[in-house]
């Protein structure tokens, strides 16, 4: 099952327009914080109704401006994974991890509760109250009960930004098996280079509310060593891209000779994706 | 005859405290439904017309209470339009009885319930309703699966607070149900009427010590029962 999205949308300071797929898999949607990705999650799982725009999954629309049709949340059956997780603060664990289980449709055929809590490693934890958990237990919970209430398509918007770096490696194995399952589709909205080139078997990177490139991920040394510059010298690089002749940088790097372009060109003024060639 | 105020309360005064509790009881109970679901528009909703509503709610706190006293006797009478249609669909008299008593003071305490509610509905986070929402609740399974347990504190404040006030309605009770010994004759308007005749300090003074201990023991018990619920909601 495929998620197509299509989405113009007005966002203070800059305007959201986007259209990808989301194949099989788990699809990353990548770009830095305040290029529109949450807006994107919003408008998928019907939180949020776009200016104009249609997205569909599979063959069953879910919105789609010009006819007036927007399925609202309760009715998509996707699982949202909210990057505070989001758990009812008044409900046990068990009765989180359940809270969608009686909504869904009697022939939907999702996990077993105890199949979910032996994955996640969370059953000495079902009797306690959500406050009485750690950051990584909070977020094993959330997606928990995103699978338990039998989606379609997972929508982890962030899922570990709230995390630290041992909290994160713990969870993200659980999203590697996900994927490799194939049973549901996944779109993951990160800014972490290292999650997109851990999890992605697309990657759609977004910029400025536009789509900057889609494809598979790009080869782990390039991320790597892009990954480092970038967020070492991001800003300053994109300063001296705007004020580079040709729009190239060419710098030495981990040993190599490397080269910075831009992309799309550099007449329209701003490093909308700088880009290592 | 000894002059020592005699500690026990008459028949009259009992009869008093037992149709105050009795007024305040069903005035509290049947309002909240509504509270409830006005606290939660108000909160919620943005429709055309909402400050009319949040006006409307607020107005027997600014009104004096023997205008809406009045008013509910002009409306609820039984020559009026409201008091006309309940007494010849359902045979509900209103005027001159201890149910008008507990109408005027649901209406009188209903800005304060709504008010505390209110503010306790504002308080739930929306994205935990969102969440909900995405996990397939329809927005009612919303509302009383997540909505209503979060702000249960406010709305046991919300109750308490109304039942004190309602035990201590006065200005709109007299307008509109008279004081009628044994049918509509409130806590205070036993005090009133006592303080009218002579000799009567007496009695009005253990009336008085009554009110107070409902007053207090109302408060004690919203603290109480408001920390119990607070705890058990945010859920350590």
């Amino acid at each position: 099952m495929t998620l197509s999205v299509r989405l113009r949308h007005a966002l203070p300071g800059f305007d959201l327009d986007i259209d990808f797929q989301v194949p099989p898999g788990l699809t990353v949607l990548f770009g830095p914080s305040g290029a529109g990705k949450t807006t994107v999650m919003n408008a998928v799982a019907g939180l949020l109704r776009p200016d104009e725009g249609r997205v569909a999954l599979g063959d069953q629309v879910l919105t789609d401006t010009r006819t007036g049709l927007h399925l609202p949340p309760h009715r998509r059956r996707l699982g949202h994974v909210f990057q505070e997780g989001r758990l009812f603060p008044h409900l046990s664990v068990r009765r989180n991890l359940l809270y969608g289980r009686r909504f869904a449709p009697r022939g939907a055929k999702g996990p077993d509760l105890e199949q979910i809590v032996a994955m996640l490693g969370i059953g000495h934890l079902l009797e306690r109250r959500p406050g009485a958990l750690s950051g990584g237990e909070r977020s094993r919970v959330a997606l928990g009960r995103a699978l338990l209430a039998g989606p379609r398509l997972i929508l982890a918007d962030e899922p570990l930004a709230a995390l630290d770096e041992a909290r994160k490696a713990e969870i993200l194995p659980f999203f590697e098996r996900l994927r490799d399952e194939g049973s549901i589709p996944i779109l993951y909205v990160t800014h972490s280079v290292a999650e997109m080139r851990r999890l992605a078997t697309t990657v759609v990177a977004i910029e400025g509310g536009r789509v900057t490139r889609t494809g598979p991920p790009p080869p782990a040394d390039e991320a790597q060593d892009f990954e480092a510059l970038w967020q070492a010298l991001g800003p300053a690089l994109a300063e001296r891209l705007r004020d580079a002749p040709d729009g190239r940088l060419r710098l030495p790097l981990a040993g190599r000779q490397v080269t910075i372009g831009l992309d799309p060109p550099a007449d329209r003024g701003m490093a909308q994706d700088p880009r290592l060639r | 005859m000894i002059a020592l105020p005699d500690p026990w309360l008459g028949p009259t005064e009992w009869q008093a405290v037992r149709l105050s509790m009795r007024v305040a009881f069903w005035a509290t109970l049947l309002s909240l439904p509504f509270g409830v679901l006005t606290a939660y528009a108000l909160a919620r909703w943005r429709f055309p017309g909402r400050q009319v509503l949040n006006g409307l709610v607020h107005l027997p706190l600014i009104l004096p209470p023997v205008v809406t006293g009045y008013l509910l006797l002009i409306a609820f009478g039984r020559r009026g339009p409201v008091g006309q249609v309940l007494e010849s669909w359902f045979g509900i008299v209103l005027s001159f009885r201890w149910t008008g008593a507990a109408l005027a003071a649901a209406v009188m305490s209903f800005p304060l319930m709504v008010r505390a509610i209110r503010l306790s509905i504002e308080a739930v986070d929306p994205r935990l309703e969102a969440a909900a929402a995405t996990l397939g609740a329809r927005p009612i399974w919303v509302f009383l699966t997540v909505t209503l347990p979060l702000a249960l504190p406010g709305i046991v404040a919300g109750a308490i607070l109304a039942f004190a006030k309602a035990v201590g309605e006065f200005g709109a009770t007299i307008t509109f149900v008279s004081n009628i010994p044994g049918q509509t004759q409130t806590i205070p308007s036993a005090i009133h009427a006592l303080l009218q005749v002579p000799g009567g300090e007496d009695a009005a003074g253990r009336l008085v010590v009554i009110a107070v201990l409902i007053a207090m023991a109302a408060l004690a018990l919203s603290e109480f029962l408001g920390r119990r619920v607070a705890r058990r909601v945010a859920g350590a």
